[in-house]
């Protein structure tokens, strides 16, 4: 798969219009695990801090600044999902309870 | 091998679409947060192939150890109270990587050919994903001190401020362009870093308080997008996919914040808020009533309906469980209880929401705005708990008031108002409420968590009598 400007900006467009139609319609009860999910989802950048990292022509400061990048973005998944998880199971419809 | 990975990056985005899909109820949410993490896991092990055979794989799995031992305390030991907190702190963590990435990449990069090579449109991706990573990173910290309150509540504003962010903003931008023209002219790129990290703090400072829930929906937008741009650089549909879907998540979420709060983006982000408060000074005194907790108690037994507004004060004083008490009592006796959650309760998007699931408050007695208003002429008790400047009736009469157009809960329109209180301060916006001099309102001075443990322990005595 090739990859330039154009099919970048194609599928760009097309991802936010399904984010802002599926987006709307999350409940405001849950705006919060929300962004918390999609804090977890835009940790994705692990994959370019992956690659750029096991380059074999890695400079020491990629390295630096890959493993810095990673430790934080692993972070943020690791505590983006659990927390995300917490979070949506304390929502109990009545009777639910007890 | 090249064709493998690629189909593992759109399962990956696709279940990252299904994920957010599934999230829009509370019923199918748990099974979203499971297709997030498996559309993490599949974009993990592509990036693993897809680099395959790993050098340097020391470096990459001590940061995962270390990412992943960090994390999971995060998210256990956290307080609810405390998420607002880690969104921000974990906003901050994402741009940095972004940011981290783009500087490696930049340097990396120098001089290579063919895919490698850093083309006009790369480096415009590139120095868009190190300037929203930069600014994301500091802004959120930022924005982490203030709702930590570590760091001034207040806005900070000072002369010619916006003139000052323009021409530092004009600077970075021309400096950008020339490293897009000339990417070999390496020296210029700290300088950009550098504002772009400077651009992040000065650009929270004049932000106050009350304006969170916006600043962190749009750092969250921020964030997402830098992700994004990193997708354009490495030519990779996944990192454009999710940072998209991110992004306009952000957006959505800003664009309901500011409406609840009746502002403008332009508002929010350079209006300074704080300022205007000080134009509503002390007015004359006004006469108002007040109530025992034994009073209130026999007015919420005799009541059939009791809609609850919780606002953050509810929260800075740990009293949901309290509150879940008071629900349970009255909903026992037969009497029908609501909870009327206005989008900006809480210091971010939903945070309310949050805090009353915890305590195991039902999620379907917890309704948003546009519906409970239609309700609260029929309703017997409105008890505010906690909130202030979304019950103020002169948000809808007052054009001179700041927060004049703001949407309200119309809790003015319920039987009789009552309002657990410490003193008759104004709030936040130190804006004087009407609501509290109306004839069928009674003040109920005292702590929030305190008030509603006096009113569940006078609520019994009364059965046994």
């Amino acid at each position: 798969m090739t990859f330039d400007l154009s099919t970048g900006l194609f599928v760009f467009v097309l991802a936010t219009f399904i984010g802002l139609e599926v987006i709307r319609r999350v409940s405001p009860l849950l705006h919060t695990p929300l962004m918390s999910l999609t804090n977890a989802i835009s940790a994705i950048s692990v994959v370019g801090a992956i690659l750029i990292t096991s380059r074999e022509d890695a400079t020491t400061l990629t390295k630096i600044l890959g493993f810095i990048a990673i430790t934080a973005v692993v972070t943020n998944i690791v505590s983006g999902f659990l927390i995300t998880d917490r979070m949506v199971k304390m929502f109990k419809k009545r009777g639910a309870q007890k | 091998m090249q064709n493998l990975v690629n189909y593992i990056y759109i399962i990956s985005a696709g279940l990252f679409v299904l994920s957010l899909k599934w999230l829009n109820h509370p019923d199918t949410s748990r099974r979203g947060v499971f297709a997030g993490e498996i559309g993490m896991l599949l974009a993990v092990t592509g990036a693993f192939i897809k680099a395959y055979p790993i050098h340097n794989i020391e470096w990459i799995v001590a940061a995962i150890v270390i990412g992943t031992a960090v994390g999971i305390p995060i998210a256990y030991i956290m307080p609810m109270t405390a998420v607002p907190q880690r969104t921000a702190l974990s906003h901050a963590c994402g741009a940095l990587a972004a940011a981290l990435v783009g500087t490696a990449e930049f340097y990396q990069r120098q001089g290579q050919t063919g895919t490698d090579a850093l083309s006009g449109f790369v480096m415009v991706a590139l120095m868009l994903e190190t300037l929203l990573g930069f600014l994301t990173f500091t802004g959120s910290l930022m924005a982490m001190g203030k709702l930590q309150e570590i760091l001034w509540q207040r806005p900070i504003t000072y002369k010619n401020q916006n003139a000052v962010n323009f021409v530092l903003f004009a600077i970075a931008l021309g400096l950008g362009i020339r490293l897009v023209i000339v990417p070999t002219d390496t020296w210029i790129f700290p300088i950009f870093a550098g504002l772009s990290l400077l651009f992040g703090v000065l650009l929270i400072i004049p932000i106050g308080g009350a304006d969170m829930p916006t600043v962190i929906a749009i750092l969250n937008s921020y964030a997402g997008l830098s992700a994004c741009a990193m997708g354009f650089v490495l030519g990779n549909n996944l990192l454009v996919v999710a940072g998209a879907l991110d992004g306009s998540s952000g957006l959505i979420l800003s664009i309901i914040m500011c409406k609840a709060m009746n502002r403008s983006f332009t508002n929010v982000l350079f209006g300074a808020f704080g300022q205007i408060q000080h134009v509503a000074g002390k007015a004359e005194q006004r006469n108002y009533r007040s109530a025992s907790p034994e009073e209130a108690a026999s007015i919420l037994e005799s009541a059939s309906s009791v809609i609850i507004i919780p606002g953050y004060g509810l929260a800075v004083a740990q009293a949901q469980h309290k509150i879940r008490e008071l629900y349970d009592n009255l909903m026992k006796r037969g009497v029908d209880v609501k909870f009327a959650i206005h989008p900006v309760a809480g210091r971010m998007p939903g945070h309310m929401n949050v805090l009353l699931a915890e305590a195991d408050i039902p999620y379907d007695r917890l309704v948003e705005m546009d519906e409970i208003n239609g309700e609260f002429p029929q309703c017997d008790v409105a008890l505010v708990i906690g909130a202030n400047d979304v019950t103020n009736p002169k948000a809808r009469t007052d054009k001179t008031s700041p927060i004049y157009g703001m949407p309200i809960l119309d809790v003015d329109k319920a039987r009789t108002v009552m309002v657990i209180k410490r003193s008759m301060n104004p709030g936040f916006a130190g804006i004087d409420n009407d609501l509290y001099y109306l004839d069928k309102t009674l003040m109920l001075f005292g702590d929030a968590k305190a008030f509603t443990a006096e009113l569940v322990k006078e609520l019994p005595a009364r059965v046994a009598a």
